[in-house]
């Protein structure tokens, strides 16, 4: 029987263990893990834009200073990471509300939903990423 | 009132995330109108009475909200009671810190 099927199975793929087409998580899960990333670095960061929101108030000469540091590659570079963390954080954070109100629960409406919020997380950032540069 | 406190702590939860959010979307949508870029429109719009108000509840909500949020993910992660104890009071600490400049600097403008 065993040596039968195996033989059934020749012409067919082998089975992969982690193949990474079939192997995926979950789009919600992604967007819960991602909303406590998210929520998490923007914790982190707050020390670092505080600094800046209080140097951009301070004089013209010191908001100038802050516009050319944001204008640095790394710089940018974070500043889009903080635009794409409070995004996604922000509109997963309206799903979850949602949901916990029984709004969106049945799966097919939660998976859209979630493909919603990234796409929507991300669209945001490009936006205001271009917007600013 | 809201009788049990887990549930005191999750609608605050709820009420600080939905608080920041229109927020954002109330600035957002004075950033986009006003493109203020210049060292003296950019100062103007924080000097305004209602963006001062506006931007307390915010930083305030912040501050609980994130404390909340903070709570959760080291109840998860940080498991010996020592480092739990001291990052939390760290997070405390830092909250605290940084609600009091928030203000120091709406109110030094
Ligand atoms: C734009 C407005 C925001 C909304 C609508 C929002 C919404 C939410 C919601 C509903 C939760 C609960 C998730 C859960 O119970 O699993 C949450 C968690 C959290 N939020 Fe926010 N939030 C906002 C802004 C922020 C900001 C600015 C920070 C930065 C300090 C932050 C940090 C956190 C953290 C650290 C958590 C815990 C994550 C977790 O337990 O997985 N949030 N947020």
């Amino acid at each position: 029987m065993n040596q039968a099927r195996n033989l059934n199975r020749k012409d067919k793929q082998r089975p992969k263990n982690l193949d990474l087409r079939t192997v995926r998580l979950p789009v919600p899960a992604l967007v819960s893990i991602l909303h406590r990333a998210s929520g998490a670095v923007l914790f982190l960061l707050l020390p670092v834009l505080l600094l800046g929101l209080q140097c951009s108030l301070n004089s013209a000469e010191h908001f100038a200073h802050i516009k050319e540091v944001a204008a640095q590659p790394f710089v940018k570079l974070l500043l889009l990471g903080v635009v794409w963390a409070f995004s996604h954080h922000f509109f997963a954070g309206l799903r979850h509300i949602a949901m916990d109100f029984q709004w969106g629960m049945e799966l097919t409406t939660a998976r859209l939903t979630a493909k919603l919020v990234l796409a929507l997380g991300l669209l945001v950032t490009l936006l205001i990423g271009t917007a600013l540069w | 009132m809201v009788k049990s406190h887990a549930l005191r702590l999750w609608l605050a939860q709820r009420i600080t995330g939905a608080l920041m959010a229109i927020y954002a979307l109330m600035v957002g949508s004075v950033l986009y109108v006003q493109h203020p870029t210049e060292y003296g429109t950019w100062k103007a719009l924080f000097s305004t009475g209602w963006m001062r108000a506006a931007t307390l509840v915010f930083v305030l909500s912040l501050v609980w909200h994130a404390w909340l949020g903070m709570h959760d993910i080291l109840i998860d992660y940080v498991k010996p009671a020592l480092a739990h104890r001291i990052l939390k009071n760290l997070v405390v600490l830092s909250l605290a810190v940084y609600a009091v400049w928030s203000m120091r600097i709406l109110w030094s403008i």
